[in-house]
């Protein structure tokens, strides 16, 4: 596979910059509503352990500020980050990566628009992680269940990146309160 | 969510702290919180930071007709959404009182001042114009959301560009941004506001208010005023009298304040032109401070995925063969297939109410193909026995519409059988990818 195919694009995030929210999140990456709600929904109820919090109801709001392709994954890797930042009990974290099918069968990791638009099959995965097993699944597009599971191996790959991500970010904001607690 | 109503000593606390001229935040009287402007990489978009306050401005053009008695204006449209994420106290959808409020005094400063040209909007007078529209949501509330609103407005419609338009004859040319560089709006004036809050019945007062001050002041007055020393909107509120000497004094501080933030507001556009023009990267994704403890940021990564294909054929031959689609379709009429002959019903229930529903777990096979399909780790489809004796019929329903696909099931005329049989229902279990259909609609039985 050519080297730009597999480049995930550069991620930064921002915590906890919004005071009136309990968590928020700001995250980039790199630059169909309804459905895109219920597919988030369906993947913060499986990862939040509800059952601590009864008659409570948790509130994620997103804001599109830009979108330049994997919108979809972004979302998700932003809810996981304001649900982390806001100290709801969680199963595990989520990272979710979006890959694009090309007409002639290459895959491309972390697509922007342009890309999206010119393929034959967008697809998004979001992977606890623990054990890198899959969550979310969306895809939009025609493609062969053996074309399926290569973007499944190699979205498993670049989410531990993205999960490390997260955790690296984890580490660099709490530094400071583990200093003093020492 | 009703907004947590404020208790009574941090009420007397605020207050006695403003008859003592300081306020909690430590700033003076008449000072600004700190104003951070900011673009992203789309013309038109920017991010305003008031102190916490966080708005976004985003501003999009389209072509439409023109109003009847207007032909030869286009249109500037404000929509200010106060979003459930600024504040508990917003609801999602409904606009509350305030906000129309806060509303309708954007769009007075901005389109009643004229501070964007409307005739230079015109394409074709009394066919063509262009409609240009300013959404601007607030991110978070800590006070003086007016303000914050008002500088982002007015600055992404500085900062917009629109594609140029060239009319020759009959025909009207729209040139793509790689065709010919965009236009920028004809922006005569800036109006910016300044808001002031009003304590003791109007003895107290002071500018740019924070969340705590708005929530105990008794009234306030908003100035919208530009760099010309005209003022372009007043409007007071809160039920407090204020003498005409106080309205004056706070139309003077005005000046000063409108002065720096349009210097301000100039910098920013001056500084982000520059950058665009240099080539360099703009946009919300640099913007993100990489010193402080809470941003975290990762160079672009190549990821290996040498190991992916072996991995993905390894898994497809271990998985097995897959279950054969039912292949036993019929095709009844163009648009409508039958598949399977329907099961002995074994409730012995009324008919009336049944319902049924299938379900297609082959792509391949289904006629939604190059839809997409959704699969989640949970299962929400509820199964039901087929009724006896009669076929499942499945109608596409090809509406044209992109989003639904709606799948009518008929029952077919056949009679029903009392007999009991086995209500397998005919699904062969793909553990590999489910797949739902969008949108199924259940049609009740018919006898």
């Amino acid at each position: 596979m050519a080297a730009e195919d597999t480049l995930l694009r550069s991620i930064g995030c921002e915590q906890n910059l919004l005071s009136r929210p309990d968590g928020s999140a700001n995250v980039t990456q790199g630059c169909a509503e309804k459905l895109q709600e219920r597919l988030l929904r369906n993947t913060c109820e499986s990862v939040v352990l509800a059952t601590l919090h009864p008659r409570a109801g948790i509130n994620i709001v997103l804001q599109v500020i830009q979108d330049s392709g994997s919108l979809l994954s972004c979302c998700i890797n932003a809810a996981c980050m304001a649900l982390m930042d806001s100290a709801v009990p969680m199963k595990c974290l989520v990272s979710a990566v979006t890959c694009a099918l090309t007409e002639d069968g290459q895959i491309v990791l972390d697509p922007d628009s342009k890309q999206e638009k010119e393929s034959s099959a967008v697809l998004t995965f979001a992977f606890d992680s623990r054990e890198s097993n899959m969550i979310t699944c969306s895809t939009k597009g025609c493609f062969t269940p053996e074309k399926y599971q290569e973007c499944l191996s190699a979205c498993g790959e670049a989410s531990k990146n993205i999960s490390s991500f997260c955790r690296q970010s984890v580490e660099k904001r709490m530094s400071k309160e583990l200093k003093v607690k020492m | 969510m009703k907004e947590v109503p404020i208790s009574t000593c941090e009420r007397e606390f605020i207050l006695k702290a403003i008859r003592d001229r300081k306020r909690i935040d430590g700033r003076q009287t008449y000072d600004y919180r700190r104003l951070k402007v900011s673009f992203g990489m789309e013309r038109g978009c920017c991010i305003v930071e008031l102190g916490d306050t966080k708005v976004l401005a985003q501003v999009s053009g389209k072509i439409e007709e023109p109003k009847k008695n207007r032909p030869t204006e286009g249109s500037i449209i404000i929509n200010l959404e106060l979003s459930p994420m600024a504040s508990p106290a917003f609801e999602p959808g409904r606009p509350t009182e305030s906000g129309i409020e806060m509303n309708r005094i954007l769009e007075r400063n901005i389109r009643d001042s004229r501070a964007v040209d409307t005739e230079s909007l015109c394409i074709v007078a009394g066919e063509k114009v262009w409609s240009i529209r300013a959404d601007v949501h607030v991110l978070n509330d800590e006070g003086n959301i007016m303000d914050a609103a008002s500088i982002a407005a007015i600055t992404a419609l500085a900062h917009f560009r629109r594609p140029d338009v060239t009319v020759m004859g009959e025909e009207v040319t729209i040139h793509s941004p790689e065709d010919r560089d965009p236009v920028p709006l004809s922006v005569h004036h800036m109006p910016v506001c300044v808001t002031f809050a009003f304590f003791d019945q109007g003895e107290f007062l002071l500018v740019d208010p924070n969340r705590l001050e708005e929530r105990v002041m008794d009234g306030r007055m908003v100035v919208g005023m530009n760099m010309h020393r005209e003022i372009c909107t007043l409007m007071m509120s809160g039920g407090m009298l204020l003498v005409k000497e106080q309205v004056l004094r706070c139309s003077q501080i005005a000046t000063v304040k409108v002065a720096e933030i349009i210097e301000l507001i100039q910098k920013a556009l001056d500084k982000d032109a520059q950058a665009r023009q240099a080539g360099d990267k703009c946009g919300f994704a640099e913007s993100v401070p990489a010193n402080k403890i809470t941003t975290n940021k990762k160079e672009p990564t190549l990821i290996d995925t040498t190991a992916a294909a072996q991995q993905a054929s390894q898994v497809i031959q271990e998985a097995g063969p897959v279950d054969k689609p039912m292949s036993n379709m019929i095709v009844q009429a163009p648009g409508t297939v039958q598949i399977g002959e329907g099961l002995v019903n074994t409730w012995q229930v009324d008919d009336e109410d049944m319902e049924s529903e299938e379900e297609e777990e082959s792509r391949k096979k289904s006629v939604t193909n190059g839809r997409e399909a959704v699969a989640t780790s949970k299962p929400t489809e509820r199964k039901r026995p087929v009724k006896a004796g009669e076929g499942i019929v499945s109608h596409a329903d090809d509406s044209g519409s992109e989003e639904e696909e709606k799948v009518m099931l008929y029952q077919g005329d056949a009679e029903m059988k009392s007999t009991e049989d086995s209500t397998a229902l005919q699904q062969p279990s793909n553990s590999d990818k489910p797949a739902k259909k969008k949108g199924k609609k259940k049609k009740a039985a018919q006898k």
